[in-house]
């Protein structure tokens, strides 16, 4: 761990059960760095987040806060949270909420500040009982925002919300990162990732199976799958160049490629026979699960 | 929203002390206790029924049916009072703990306390303070129906020292709440309370005297050790001496407490 690095996993293990939930997963998260942690529903994003909070003990392997084990909690007094599944008291009001969380902090912001700025002032008397599903989220990112972290796990931070409100979360994370915090935030949507992250880290079954770029993973992920009914054998179709996967099942010829229309052309020329051509873009959980299958075999 | 509004978000110097000075450390543990307070005052539906039910089974058992017996015998007017007492400081402790620590960390609510930089102690203080509070209300009301209705008589010194015992009782029993609620679902913790609670206040003694061959088992229940604390702090001959019955419910405060602290820090 060198001074750059905030928060790091490294060759983190981690089971319930039977279930292996992380296996061998090495991260790290950099300063004024906004990291959007990728995958499919169980590939150990929550995990992750939680082993870097303290919430959870590794069974091997280390996580680390600051430097420090993420239980002190000097570490994480400098970190602030938005958890995926809290439901906080819902008889305290909006602006109660930010209060209690802004006494565990050494130097808070104020707190009729950060509800201004969260957009969230106009709800402060409201209880948080009585709240919608998207204004409790921008109340929680208050919540996560009032002790002046340099580092905010976000879990899921947009689910629930509409446009509008998603915008303005987006726009108040990368105002962060512009004033020097780090941000690791786990998402369902590739196209969060790409509105905000410098980095993307793609877990899939509980392995680190791409980082980089959005542009990069984009590329990972992008791939097409063509279904046609032809007389072309599998075996010689998955020798064409361009071609990634090619398998024959009842449906017809199914092949896996990130070129479709030169595999498309050449499969027309060399089956003038061929019907019922389909071609269409493998979307984002089916690419994960994918890339997940193919790395973990 | 734009880029000035989020610009002051952060401080313009960083952070650099990640301890918390003891004022600070001060005010977390208040804030704790004050929102606890308050989130018990705006859903009354937990505390009315555990205020209230003790005063009146207390004025139904102790004054309406058997106040002959209470005013013929001062004896009989004292063990009425004192079980009725413990009763009503029992339950809030661990119904309230059991329960609310149960949902709390069904619900998520203690998991995100956990990230967040929450002192643990600051949480169970909160919830100490409000048990002890639900006491001082439950003791004040038993000890005026005593005097008033329950042909009752103590000494100022008497009352003060049932009232400190009756109050300061209630810690183990948080203690006894906060195991349940560390294990128990939020759905499954009443139940799993009231499996303990209900046969301990009968078999340790507290509204009519044991048949012989429970009475040597009654000591293994921490009720029969404050009620014999507040028979003597009532003045009445009690069993054993008041600091073993001190001793072994401070154990059972200090061994609970950790159990459940250990599950709680590891697990949530």
């Amino acid at each position: 761990m060198n001074d750059t690095c905030l928060a790091e996993l490294s060759g983190v293990h981690k089971r319930y059960g039977s279930t292996v939930a992380l296996d061998g997963l090495d991260l790290e998260v950099g300063r004024r760095e906004l990291m959007a942690v990728l995958g499919p529903n169980g590939a150990g994003k929550t995990t992750a987040i939680s082993l870097l909070l303290g919430l959870q003990q590794p069974d091997a392997g280390t996580a680390r806060l600051f430097g420090r084990p993420p239980k002190d909690l000097a570490a994480r007094r400098r970190a602030g949270v938005m958890m995926q599944e809290a439901s906080l008291a819902p008889e305290l009001r909006v602006r109660e909420q930010v209060d209690l969380v802004a006494s565990y902090y050494p130097a808070p912001l104020d707190v009729d500040d950060v509800l201004e700025k969260t957009h969230i002032a106009a709800l402060a008397k409201r209880p948080y009982g009585k709240l919608s599903g998207g204004q409790k989220r921008q109340v929680q990112l208050a919540m996560a925002l009032v002790g002046r972290p340099q580092i905010l796990f976000l879990d899921e931070p947009t689910v629930g919300l509409d446009l509008q409100a998603r915008e303005l979360v987006w726009s108040t994370l990368r105002g962060l990162v512009d004033q020097g915090a780090s941000i690791v935030l786990t998402t369902h949507y590739l196209e969060e990732a790409e509105a905000l992250a410098d980095r993307v880290a793609v877990l899939g079954k509980g392995r680190l199976i791409a980082s980089g770029s959005v542009s990069d993973v984009r590329a990972l992920v992008e791939r097409q799958q063509i279904t046609c009914l032809t007389s072309l054998a599998a075996e010689e179709v998955a020798a064409w160049p361009g071609v990634e996967e090619a398998s024959r099942d009842q449906r017809g010829l199914h092949v896996t490629t990130r070129q479709a229309e030169d595999v498309a052309r050449r499969l027309l020329a060399a089956d003038p026979g061929l019907t019922r051509l389909e071609v269409r873009r493998a979307g984002l959980a089916e690419a994960f699960a994918e890339l997940t299958q193919e790395k973990a075999s | 929203m734009n880029a000035t509004t989020s610009t002051s978000l952060l401080s313009a110097e960083p952070v650099r002390s990640s301890e918390l000075p003891a004022r600070r450390l001060v005010r977390a543990y208040l804030t704790e206790a004050r929102y606890e307070t308050v989130r018990m005052l705006r859903a009354p539906g937990f505390a009315l029924p555990f205020l209230g039910m003790p005063i009146l089974l207390y004025l139904l058992f102790a004054v309406l049916i058997a106040g002959e017996a209470a005013r013929a015998d001062q004896l009989t007017a004292k063990f009425f009072f004192t079980g009725f007492s413990v009763f009503g400081v029992v339950g809030p402790a661990m119904f309230g703990f059991g329960m609310n620590v149960a949902a709390e960390r069904t619900q998520g609510l203690l998991q995100l306390k956990r990230a967040l930089p929450m002192p643990m102690a600051a949480y169970l203080l909160a919830k100490v303070l409000m048990a002890l509070l639900f006491a001082a209300i439950i003791m004040a009301s038993l000890i005026a129906a005593g005097l008033s209705l329950g042909h009752l008589t103590l000494t100022t010194g008497q009352i003060a020292r049932v009232a400190t015992t009756g109050i300061l009782g209630a810690v183990p029993f948080c203690a006894m709440g906060l195991l349940i609620g560390a294990w128990a679902t939020g759905r499954s913790a009443p139940a799993f309370v009231n499996l303990v609670y209900i046969p301990m206040l009968h078999l340790s003694g507290l509204f009519y005297p044991l048949p012989k061959s429970l009475q040597a088992m009654a000591p293994a229940w921490p009720t029969f050790h404050l009620h014999q604390l507040a028979l003597s702090a009532a003045g009445v001959d009690s069993w054993g001496e008041d600091l073993t019955h001190v001793a072994v419910l401070a154990g059972v405060a200090v061994l609970f407490t950790l159990i459940a602290l250990r599950r709680l820090e590891r697990v949530g």
